[in-house]
């Protein structure tokens, strides 16, 4: 995990800077013009086109897919026993009766890889949502409140941003033990610093806005503002973030597997399988490593890209106008 | 700019009590009491009173976080009763050698990823630039302990060129003896540091060789090699500075990692240990200062950024 945080790649916390401005600059150029909240559907559709023209994008969207697929239907197609340990049958090599051979219990690897991948998937995603959905509401909510409540809320930020993630992961995974909520719990807590930061940023120069003053003028509640007008003009950004988020989201799960706090046997995951495969570096067993390893890498490549294209697709769309 | 120093220090010194209170929170939120925690869950309720008491738990929570900040300004990061040390002494032992694991991998990584960012942006476009923003891409996304196990499958078992174990030693200077040993916990932290300031290198070059002042000097004739490394490289290693100050919590997380793939005795063996043994108080201790780690490294971001770039002024 020596993996300098994206957020803070994207927008480095210069003097004087708020986390986010250089998008906000390029978005109240975008949309200026109307003066209006622009309407969701044709910046929406707007997106997914030029999203489409990216060649990166759509290998990223066809590795998710393909992995889906591999995971969630390939169970079907290929079905293996992933419930009884049979020790009689471990650590055979690939065969026309085990396709990727087996590992130290006994279990069929390509159908481990295929269930495993459904709880790693569900877990990225799961905790990605998590974090970016309440770090989006933190976000706006501290904006729109202004005052002492944005700078105690920022300032916990802050301070929370200053514990390496990995530290504040191990800790957290000794203190609680694992199992699937928590787990997701613990994962999304660690990574809803970012979109935070990046909303308040956004939802700050969009409550100056005419439209959002009309809201209040009007006798609307911060709710609505929050609601119905920051996070709607805020989604390029948030969808952003969550892509690099899931990714990172995986790679964290794969971290604790391999220290010993991830979840346990009975619910494989590819980092599981990974960190056990580890351990059998010696013997020369590379079907329990390699597979594992490259579905991880295949999963975070793919959100990375398609994150990526996001950012470069919303751009594209911020310079046509 | 003395001005903004303060008002930056400032900031600093309250996000550190933030943390402090925190850590202190999450002591109190461990499972069961400190007590329970120390003792054992068989412990005897008179051992158990007799603890509190010794340890000022039995006084009011402002009263123990009072005492807890004394302690540590005074130094005192707890004390581990598994290991039978304070959390101070035990850090100190090891910080010497992660400093020098760090050390070599953050100089490693900026010698190798500047030159690769440069030679990306000037070959923007081409063959090599793609196949090297392809290697970033697939580095940036690999979990560093498995870089790690596949250098080791490489290099120790395979080549038997290098240890696949890191130099074993109580002191800097034992590790050293090893040199050999160093290599591959080094190259694996370092990797995917390059992967990041690669890429950023390659941004921030680009954004330089894009600038007016570039078109101005190639105008009056200036060389090629001295427009690139006069005018858009210093230019460019403004924002590198302020990344290498932000990738701190980053580098130290791989060094964790790190350290428990080639089993280097540096703090982060110890923090995964204790981990494993549930040493809550080593684990605090230990996150407390590697975020002082972190809020210094932003701090010399933040105050590189504005003494490197003539143009800020506070």
């Amino acid at each position: 995990m020596a993996r300098p945080v994206i957020e803070g790649i994207a927008a480095p916390d210069k003097p004087g800077f708020e986390a986010g401005e250089e998008n906000l600059d390029a978005d109240a150029a975008g949309h200026d013009d109307g003066g209006e909240a622009r309407p969701v559907g044709s910046m929406l559709r707007l997106t997914v086109a030029t999203f489409f023209e990216n060649k990166l994008a759509i290998a990223g969207l066809v590795i998710f897919v393909l992995l889906v697929l591999f995971s969630f239907v390939g169970p079907h197609l290929y079905v293996t026993n992933q419930v009884t340990v049979n020790p009689a049958n471990s650590n055979y090599g690939p065969s026309s009766a085990h396709l990727l051979g087996t590992d130290g219990e006994g279990f069929d690897v390509l159908g481990r890889l295929m269930v495993a991948g459904q709880s790693s998937i569900e877990i990225g995603l799961a905790a990605g949502l998590c974090a970016a959905i309440f770090g989006t509401i933190y976000g706006a909510v501290s904006a729109v409140a202004g005052g002492v409540v944005d700078a105690v809320m920022m300032r916990l930020v802050d301070a929370l941003y200053s514990l390496p993630t990995l530290f504040l992961l191990i800790l957290l995974s000794a203190i609680f033990s694992p199992n699937l909520p928590l787990m997701i719990a613990v994962l999304g807590f660690i990574s809803w610093l970012g979109p935070a930061r990046l909303v308040r940023g956004e939802a700050l120069s969009l409550r100056t806005r005419e439209y959002v003053q009309a809201v209040k003028v009007a006798g609307g509640s911060q709710r609505r503002i929050v609601l119905r007008h920051i996070v709607p003009n805020a989604i390029g950004t948030i969808v952003v973030n969550t892509s690099f988020l899931i990714a990172d989201a995986i790679l964290a799960l794969a971290a604790l597997s391999y220290l010993g706090l991830g979840l346990p046997n009975t619910t494989p995951t590819w980092g599981g399988m990974l960190s056990n495969g580890t351990t059998v570096i010696f013997d020369g067993y590379w079907w329990q490593l390699y597979p594992a390893g490259i579905a991880i890498v295949l999963t975070v490549v793919a959100f990375n890209f398609i994150g990526d294209a996001l950012r470069d697709s919303l751009d594209v769309r911020l310079q046509r106008r | 700019m003395i001005g903004y120093l303060i008002r930056r220090f400032g900031q600093s010194v309250i996000v550190l009590l933030i943390v402090t209170v925190f850590m202190f929170v999450l002591f109190h939120m461990l499972p069961g009491n400190p007590a329970r925690a120390e003792l054992g869950v068989r412990a005897q309720p008179a051992a158990v009173a007799a603890f509190d008491r010794l340890n000022g738990f039995d006084k009011p929570i402002w009263y123990q976080f009072w005492v807890y900040i004394d302690k540590l300004a005074h130094g005192n990061l707890g004390f581990s009763y598994i290991q039978n040390a304070s959390v101070a002494q035990l850090f100190a032992q090891r910080f010497p050698k992660s400093i020098l694991l760090v050390g070599l991998a953050y100089a490693l990584a900026i010698i190798v990823a500047i030159p690769l960012g440069i030679l990306q942006a000037v070959r923007r476009n081409k063959i090599d630039d793609y196949a090297l923003t392809g290697a970033s891409f697939v580095l940036y996304s690999f979990p560093t302990f498995w870089l790690g196990i596949i250098l080791i499958e490489i290099f120790a078992i395979s080549l038997h060129w290098l240890p696949p174990t890191a130099p074993e030693g109580t002191t800097v200077g034992q590790i050293l003896s090893d040199p050999k040993g160093l290599v591959l916990p080094v190259v694996n932290l370092a990797l995917v540091s390059i992967a990041a300031y690669s890429r950023y290198m390659r941004s921030a070059m680009i954004d330089s060789l894009a600038q007016d002042y570039i078109r101005t000097a190639r105008a009056k004739g200036v060389g090629r090699k001295a427009i690139l490394f006069r005018h858009a490289l210093r230019n460019s290693l403004i924002p590198m500075a302020t990344l290498i100050g932000l990738s701190v919590p980053a580098v130290l997380g791989g060094a964790v990692i790190t350290e428990q793939v080639f089993n280097y005795p540096g703090v982060g063996l110890l923090f995964i240990q204790s981990a494993g043994s549930e040493d809550f108080s080593v684990l605090l201790g230990l996150t407390l200062v590697a975020a002082v780690g972190v809020i210094v490294g932003n701090l010399i971001a933040d105050i590189g950024y504005a003494v490197l770039d003539p143009r800020i002024r506070y």
